[in-house]
């Protein structure tokens, strides 16, 4: 192996040692309840990594995600059911008309001010709900599509539990690597700067509103490739799995998780998808209630600064235990 | 559609705008005071309507219903500005976003919590039977809705132009540096023009119960068709806000007449993205379209 090669492997340890890790559950794990948690983590860690790259890194708030998700699914199924289509391409052709759309109604709001984007997407969602609801010939209304096909390759089908977990986790960690790659390339640079200051970014020649809705495009199409894929797996879909409280969980995941790290998407999805299975248990109502305060609480705390949950605890811990350390006057040493 | 359906759908339409008109001016009176898009501004509709229910189902005559569900959520929306937007002020729009997106959250499902998932009513003011106008008819709650819609933004006119304290929440909205500096308290009015948005947030939750029932999760549209009514008008500009929602509403209301019923909420979205397409400073032009 070349030195290059090995330090390519270092510089990036962390996401090969996960990506392996995570392609290995298959092997040891046969329990379909789990493996179905795991799939879907795969599916909503896409929808979370194009959230994180618009918030984290381009500072803009979508709260329509579901709208492309439900974009993803119905291509998929109404492409596939009705007309014959290749699967694939399917979920191709409406992650397309995603990106489309998410361009239509980026171009216009991206100009203005934060909220602008925030309300219109909110928008989008409503009329995607409303048009999966109402174009009863198309969608069949509330009833939902049901009849949708698995994936597959060749002849070789990839419609059970540990087959899909490897393709869905597959194109998650793809989509993570492009992730990344945006981040840390000249597009990622533009987009962190915008986010500081859009005057000092165009005056440096950063198209500020083309790379806005450019990595909006990006995310809508990550969320509808995600939506297509849920779609191929559970062979069934209806409107309400598109709503705008969806979305909001979505960015609430991202939030928990830390913005600007793929590896925030990834926790924040972790969160997202585990809570509610576990509160269910409880009172599966009081799972937004909690998110809600979640995101209210996060903001506060770190005064808008959006870091992780997990920092936050660890940051109130460290703070206190320095507290008590000056207020005993002897204190202990630091472990 | 004949002249008597047409009416009938002007009628439907301008009882609706008053709705919007009153969440725009919901929206419009924190943003003017905070330069913030309260994301929670529909929930605080919906809490009216809500708590208008429950005072009425433990009994109370209907005027003190009103009363009580304005109070309560004035009480609420003082502690949300407490809460999650005092700390928020000068952290950025994304911060204030994502804080008052979670706020809704939080009132949408405590409302599911408590009072479940179904629609619920409230009995008409003064009684259902219909008055005839010109061939079209008009249930008393219209009168009622339309009625206190003018009083409240005849009154608002009246404080905003003529007492001190409202010309002072003006100064603010103008430069809250400049009106600091003549001793106003910035921070009382911040939290005098949430008090009042959730005062009047929750009139018009009261006033269209009867009509259109309300549920838990009525808020989401109710808020994103008041921002919409207030960006049409110029967001920012109160009377932009009572003409959009009127505006709104009625067009809404044709909009029904001509495509179908289905359709009706997705109207003031597709206003609201062609507004931002053609006009960002809506149709009376307000002063604050900023560029990020």
């Amino acid at each position: 192996m070349s030195a290059d090669a090995l330090v390519y492997l270092r510089r990036h340890a962390g996401f090969f040692v996960f990506a392996v890790l995570i392609m290995t559950i298959p092997a040891y794990l046969h329990d379909s309840y789990y493996l179905s948690i795991l799939a879907f983590m795969g599916t909503r860690f896409m929808m979370a990594l194009g959230v994180s790259l618009l918030l984290g890194l381009a500072g803009q708030i979508s709260l329509g995600q579901a709208a492309f998700v439900g974009i993803g699914a119905y291509g998929a199924a109404i492409l596939t059911t009705r007309l014959g289509f290749n699967p694939w391409l399917a979920m191709g052709l409406a992650a397309l008309l995603s990106a489309v759309i998410a361009g239509l109604v980026g171009v216009p709001t991206l100009k203005l001010r934060g909220y602008y984007l925030a309300m219109a997407t909110l928008g989008v969602n409503e009329i995607i709900y409303i048009l999966l609801v109402q174009l009863k010939s198309l969608t069949n209304g509330t009833d939902g599509i049901s009849g949708i096909p698995s994936l597959s390759i060749g002849s070789l089908d990839l419609g059970g539990p540990k087959a899909y977990h490897l393709i869905a986790w597959g194109v998650a960690l793809l989509m993570a690597a492009i992730a990344l790659n945006l981040s840390r390339s000249r597009v990622g640079r533009s987009l962190r700067a915008l986010r500081s200051s859009e005057p000092a970014a165009e005056s440096l020649g950063v198209d500020t509103s083309f790379r806005k809705v450019q990595v909006f495009m990006v995310a809508a199409a990550f969320a509808s490739i995600a939506g297509s894929f849920d779609a191929y797996y559970v062979h069934y879909i209806s409107p309400d799995g598109y709503t705008i409280t969806f979305s909001i969980i979505l960015v609430t995941g991202v939030i928990i998780g830390g913005l600007g790290t793929v590896w925030g998407a990834f926790w924040g999805t972790a969160a997202v998808v585990v809570l509610p299975e576990i509160l269910k248990r409880v009172n599966g109502d009081i799972t937004n209630l909690i998110f809600g305060i979640l995101l209210i609480a996060i903001m506060v705390l770190w005064q808008g600064r959006t870091r992780s949950l997990g920092r936050l605890v660890r940051t109130f811990l460290v703070n206190r235990r320095g507290r008590q350390g000056t207020t005993d006057g002897a204190g202990e040493p630091e472990a | 559609m004949n002249f008597e359906q047409f009416l009938q759908y002007i009628f439907s339409g301008i009882t609706n705008g008053s709705i919007y008109a009153l969440t725009a001016l919901g929206f419009t009176l924190v943003f003017n005071a905070t330069q913030i898009i309260n994301f929670s501004q529909g929930q605080m509709v919906m809490l009216g309507g809500m708590t208008a229910i429950a005072f009425h189902g433990a009994g109370v005559p209907l005027w003190a219903c009103f009363l009580g569900a304005v109070i309560v959520v004035v009480v609420i929306s003082m502690g949300l500005e407490h809460v999650a937007v005092r700390p928020l002020l000068s952290k950025g729009v994304l911060a204030q976003i994502i804080a008052t997106v979670g706020a809704s959250f939080v009132f949408e499902t405590a409302a599911m919590i408590i009072w479940g998932r179904q629609a619920l009513a409230l009995p008409a003011f003064s009684g259902e039977r219909p008055i005839g106008v010109a061939g079209a008819t008009v249930v008393p709650q219209t009168l009622w809705v339309v009625g206190l819609t003018v009083v409240i933004v005849v009154a608002l006119q009246i404080f905003y132009r003529r007492s001190l304290f409202g010309k002072a929440v003006r100064a603010c909205a103008v430069n809250p540096s400049a009106a600091r500096l003549q001793g106003i308290s910035y921070r009382k009015v911040v939290l005098f023009s949430f008090a009042l948005s959730g005062a009047i947030s929750a009139a018009a939750g009261v006033m269209i119960t009867p009509i259109s029932f309300m549920s838990y999760s009525s808020g989401a549209l109710l808020g994103l068709k008041g921002f919409a009514a207030a960006t049409l008008g110029g967001l920012g500009n109160p009377v932009g806000a009572v003409a959009g929602g009127f505006v709104l509403g009625i067009v809404e209301a044709l909009g029904v007449g001509v495509v179908s019923a289905g359709y009706k909420d997705a109207i003031a979205f597709v206003i609201l993205l062609l507004v931002l397409f053609i006009r960002p400073v809506g149709l009376l032009g307000a002063r604050v379209v900023t560029r990020q």
